[in-house]
């Protein structure tokens, strides 16, 4: 057995550190006896929370041998109204550190197990309280660091992304059943299925399918941040422009060219939406060994981002030269979006850089050192977020298992459509209607044999 | 008079004949109970055997050394090889039979088995040791006692069978045949659980009342196969070849829908007289046209009974309304307005044991040695009954010998398909196999049956050498032509021509034969005509090899991928679940799953998966628990 599920696991259910206030959650049959033993009213009386209502709230002490530790929150939910399905308590006390950890500490000693990570979660998962694809959406809602990211796995938790993918499980069993109902039934006189509107059903199923496929690379891209690398020639200021917008001293920043050799990294949320900002080492042609390491390693890195920002320094490059730079920078960057930001700028030269590059790809002004006009960066960058058309409301897949299957399934409706035009027995067309089923199963369960029969008998007459 | 013997089996339909012949040709000595020898192996219903999903069902009997193949091949009056123009897995033969041959070939299979004996009398008690957990004999209703290791129960639909025509019902086992009692009742005193099943069949008519002219004619196949892998049994082939009976189709209309409309408030169905629950698949003619009002037409098949008879079949015209009512529609039929009936369709509700109350042996769970087989378990159909009979007599005689039983795989069987669905799922109307309950189709194929089943039967003491060797030189010779085919190439000049007159595009280089073959509408027997190259030592292979080479090779993607979906389901088969597993203590698990795998009790994880009631959520608790 993996974990024991009889008794009552704790654990602090805020991040680690100080905070204005801290939850600390319980999970289990004995919960409300262990809390009792250390929770008391104001004048330091007994609580019976046995007897409390689901989702109630009770202020109050949490006391050791009259030594009070903190007075706290404590909210009661009963089996199975609660995450975990089991009775549960989440007490908000104060945030410091210290009296999270002493209330852990009363609280394990009266008989609460510190929880393995995800033991809540399987909890829930085990008492039913969600399925696959919602449990692996409550991990995502854990991790979701920025706005947009939360509200995928919200969304998804709520069940949206199983309600889409069942109304296109129902619309292959139609299909199914259809050419099932060909292959047993022969004999029968029944009408078969018109083939033309059957590829019309495929591809209607098709295009969701690419949509939801697309939307993982999108879906991924929230989760992790939108990966924006800086490049640009040595000491064109990216490090600085990239401690600008991580606020923080971070990349090793001087004035000699190639002081950043290798990918600094970090996340940033900006309007909602996490940024992970990849800073590389300046491009250019280099002897030294290591220095060319950095440079493919920044190549690599633009190949991988949805947006690269090139970064010039606005006294040292000619038109001509950043008119071949953009050229050569554009052959690296496959599909990401390109952002030219002129660095260095004072508000003098501004208008007249403006006009000399108007006829170019569309530059923004800036100044890292100087916080110049960084805030239309970022409102830049979000807007090319924006662009991508990316609606929350929408569903977006963002959990591995789930787009690898629907790709499965995509796959398998492609041979279905390839064998609709070889014009492949039906035997084998429904081979791969099968696999796009069990792969579409795979996050909502399966569709068994008899529920195809079932179709079938239900619409049409058969027998002899 | 013989009092004991090794196993006993009650009933001699298709259950119990595969049953008694193969537990006696394994070493077992065997008594055969029937109410009636005059009635051994009776088609109580179409006479056919075989059909989709069916037809590979009689080819995985044979192989396996079972009798149904070889007795449906010599008492064909005509074959089909059905859905043809799909692919190889969807190929089915099917046979026409002359009915009074089929139980004629039958006994005589029996009677030339020296280890089965037959005693004719009705059986309504089993004798069950003190401990009440175990079977020991039966008792007869003559008074007679007979003890044996084990039992086999194939009652079929006789067990307090009820026949219903109109308003009228009575007691019986088929038409003119008494039913069974006391068996039931003792089981359900020793805690079974029984149900009612109901099924039905149509009016026999006279076939010199019949205007064939207004029919439309469905002729044998030109090109003539067989069930058995044994040769020499079909009766179209070879030098005495006979020529084979058509059969006829017609249609219903309005006219007729509206006067079997009349009969409805007289029918047992409508009624509420009948309780048990009938096929969906295999609904009577009244069911129809109440539940499909919209079709003017149901299509009709006219099947001769024999070679030497008049009586006729009337297929899809199955009903259990007033007699009278039946003839008067029958009359508006085309081709059967001067029609005479031999005898009224009906209706039979009968007693069944909901199978999830078997082991995949066959065995029950609560009496240890008795095994049920055929509509006892809620299925339908011959083919069904044959195989489940013949399981059942292959682990009676392994139990009684302390060896280990033979339970097929889904992957390895239709046979398999059908006692897993069983025993996992049961079921709530009689069970008939499709080709869609089956995940790996096309591995379950008609053309290797013997591939799949015959070296398992072989190495049990059942099938025969002779068939070992069959197959062995089916498969050293099909791998012959596939080697050859993937290893040798072919001129352009020698194809095209053909290739073009097929609206195949013609090759420009050497290719090997083998990519040709790939092609639709290509076959090995088309390119040994048109490729004189060819090794001609392929064109003196049979019929049965060339195919069998051929679809291996033209299908190899497909059967490729069908082999890695079942090596899927091979591991989760590999997880086994302890018999003893406390199922109560995994308070995750639904209400449901938890009773349904206590009920069941599993041996692996993949049969839990397919029991009726587990989710994948079930399943997936059940893993973390066992520490995947």
């Amino acid at each position: 057995m993996l974990f024991n599920q009889n008794d009552t696991i704790i654990a602090l259910a805020t991040p680690h550190g100080t905070g204005a206030i801290a939850v600390i959650r319980l999970s289990g049959k004995n919960c409300f006896t262990i809390v009792e033993k250390v929770f008391f009213t104001k004048n330091k009386k007994a609580v019976n929370l046995q007897s409390k209502k689901s989702h109630t709230l009770h202020f109050g002490l949490i006391c050791v041998e009259e030594i009070i530790i903190d007075e706290v929150l404590l909210s009661v939910f009963k089996n199975p109204h609660s995450f975990t399905g089991e009775d549960s308590v989440e007490i908000s006390c104060h945030g410091s550190t210290f009296i999270q950890q002493q209330i852990l500490q009363v609280l394990t000693a009266k008989g609460a197990r510190m929880a393995q990570p995800g033991e809540f979660t399987l909890r829930g998962f085990l008492n039913g309280k969600f399925d696959l694809s919602q449990a692996e959406a409550v991990a995502d809602l854990v991790h979701s660091n920025s706005a947009v990211s939360h509200q995928v796995a919200m969304q998804q938790m709520r069940g949206g992304f199983s309600s889409k993918i069942n109304i296109l499980r129902e619309k292959l069993i139609d299909f199914a059943a259809l050419i099932e109902l060909e292959l047993d039934f022969s004999e029968e006189d029944v009408a078969f299925a018109d083939r033309s509107a059957l590829k019309n059903l495929i591809h209607s199923i098709q295009s969701i399918l690419e949509k939801l496929i697309q939307s993982y690379e999108l879906g991924n891209v929230i989760k992790n941040g939108i990966p924006v690398a800086i490049v640009g020639k040595p000491n064109a200021g990216k490090s600085t422009l990239l401690n600008i917008l991580l606020q923080e001293e971070r990349a090793i920043v001087s004035d000699i060219p190639g002081t950043t050799r290798d990918i600094i990294e970090d996340e940033i949320t900006i309007g909602g939406v996490l940024f992970r900002f990849i800073d590389t080492a300046g491009i250019r042609d280099t002897t030294d060994v290591i220095e060319q390491i950095g440079v493919n390693k920044a190549l690599d890195a633009m190949q991988k981002s949805a947006i690269v920002i090139y970064l010039f320094d606005a006294h040292e490059l000619s038109k001509q030269d950043l008119i071949v730079e953009t050229e050569k920078i554009k052959t690296h960057i496959g599909n990401s979006q390109l952002l030219m930001v002129c660095n260095k700028i004072d508000t003098e030269n501004l208008a007249e850089l403006q006009s000399e590059f108007s006829d170019m790809h569309p530059i923004l002004y800036i100044s890292a050192k100087n916080h110049l006009y960084i805030d239309d960066l970022k409102n830049k960058l979000v807007a090319l977020f924006d662009n991508r058309a990316v609606h929350v409301t929408e569903t977006v897949v963002t959990n591995a298992r789930h787009a690898d299957a629907l790709r499965k399934a995509n796959s398998s409706l492609y041979r279905v459509v390839e064998g609709l035009n070889q014009q492949v027995q039906t035997d084998l067309l429904a081979q791969d209607i099968r696999y796009a089923l069990e792969a579409l199963g795979e996050i909502t369960g399966s569709v068994t044999n008899n529920d195809l029969l079932a179709h079938i008998f239900s619409k049409f007459c058969i027998g002899k | 008079m013989q009092s004991s013997y090794d196993i006993i089996v009650v009933g001699a339909g298709h259950a119990g004949c595969e049953a008694a012949a193969a537990a006696a040709n394994m070493g077992s000595r065997v008594l055969l109970i029937t109410m009636n020898m005059q009635t051994i192996a009776q088609m109580s219903c179409n006479p056919a055997m075989g059909g989709i999903a069916k037809g590979q069902i009689v080819r995985e009997i044979d192989a396996l050394g079972g009798y149904s193949g070889i007795v449906s091949d010599r008492s064909a009056i005509q074959f089909r090889m059905l859905n043809r123009s799909k692919g190889p897995a969807m190929w089915s033969p099917r046979t026409q039979n002359d009915r009074m041959m089929f139980a004629a070939e039958w006994r005589k299979m029996l009677e030339q088995t020296p280890k089965v004996d037959f005693w004719q009398d009705t059986v309504n008690a089993l004798l069950i040791s003190k401990d009440g957990k175990r079977v020991e004999g039966v008792v007869t209703g003559m008074g007679l006692a007979f003890h044996s290791k084990a039992v086999v129960l194939t009652n079929g639909t006789f067990l307090n069978g009820i026949i219903h025509i109109g308003e009228k019902n009575f007691s019986g086992g088929r038409t003119g045949e008494k039913a069974a009692y006391g068996i039931t009742e003792q089981l359900v005193q020793l805690g079974f659980e029984s149900g009612r099943m109901k099924t039905g069949t149509p009016p026999r008519l006279d076939g010199r009342s019949i205007d064939y002219t207004k029919t439309e004619i469905q002729e044998g196949d030109a090109f003539i196969d067989k069930f058995s892998y044994l040769e020499n049994t079909s009766p179209f082939m070879g030098e005495k070849a006979k020529k084979q009976t058509p059969c006829h189709i017609t249609y219903t209309n309005p006219q007729v829908h509206d006067i079997l409309k009349t009969g409805f408030e007289k029918s047992p169905m409508f009624a509420g007289r009948i309780q048990g629950l009938g096929p969906r698949y295999c609904p009577s003619i009244e069911d129809k046209i109440n539940r499909f009002s919209e079709r003017e037409r149901h299509q009709l098949f006219i099947e001769p009974e024999g070679w030497d008879t008049v009586e006729i079949y009337l297929n899809g015209f199955s009903t259990s309304l007033p007699e009278e009512v039946q003839l008067k529609a029958l009359q508006l039929i085309p081709g059967l307005e001067k029609v005479k009936m031999f005898r009224p369709g009906y209706a039979i509700e009968y007693d069944y044991f909901p199978p999830t109350q078997l082991k995949l042996t066959l065995e029950t769970q609560l009496a240890d040695n008795l095994y049920f087989a055929g509509q006892i378990n809620g299925t339908t159909g011959y083919e069904e009954a044959a195989c489940q009979g013949l399981m059942a007599g292959i682990n009676a005689h392994l139990k009684i010998n302390e060896k280990e039983s033979l339970v097929l795989n889904r992957y390895e069987a239709y046979i398999g398909v059908l006692i897993d669905d069983l025993v996992n799922k049961g079921t709530d109307e009689p069970y008939r196999m499709f080709t869609s309950r089956s995940e790996y189709r096309l591995l379950l194929r008609q053309d290797n049956a013997d591939v799949r089943l015959t070296p398992i039967s072989h190495k049990l003491g059942l099938a025969s050498a002779e068939r070992l060797q069959c197959v062995e030189k089916k498969t050293a010779n099909a791998n012959k032509i596939i080697d050859y085919f993937k290893n040798n190439s072919i001129e352009p000049s020698e194809i095209n021509p053909f290739l073009e007159s097929i609206n195949s595009s013609p090759i420009h280089q050497k290719v090997r034969y083998h990519n040709v073959l790939s092609r639709p509408n290509i076959s090995i027997p088309d390119m040994l005509r048109y490729c004189n190259h060819l090794d001609k030592n392929i064109s003196s292979f049979d019929k049965e090899t060339i195919e069998q080479a051929e679809i291996l090779m033209k299908y190899e993607g497909y059967i490729e991928r069908e082999n890695e979906n079942a090596d899927k389901l091979k591991r989760l088969e590999e997880l086994k679940l302890r018999p003893d597993f406390n199922y109560d203590a995994v308070h995750s698990l639904s209400a449901e799953a938890r009773e349904k795998l206590k009920k069941i009790k599993p041996q692996t994880l993949g049969q839990a998966s397919r029991i009726s009631g587990i989710n994948p959520s079930d399943v997936s608790i059940l893993m973390i628990f066992m520490g995947r």
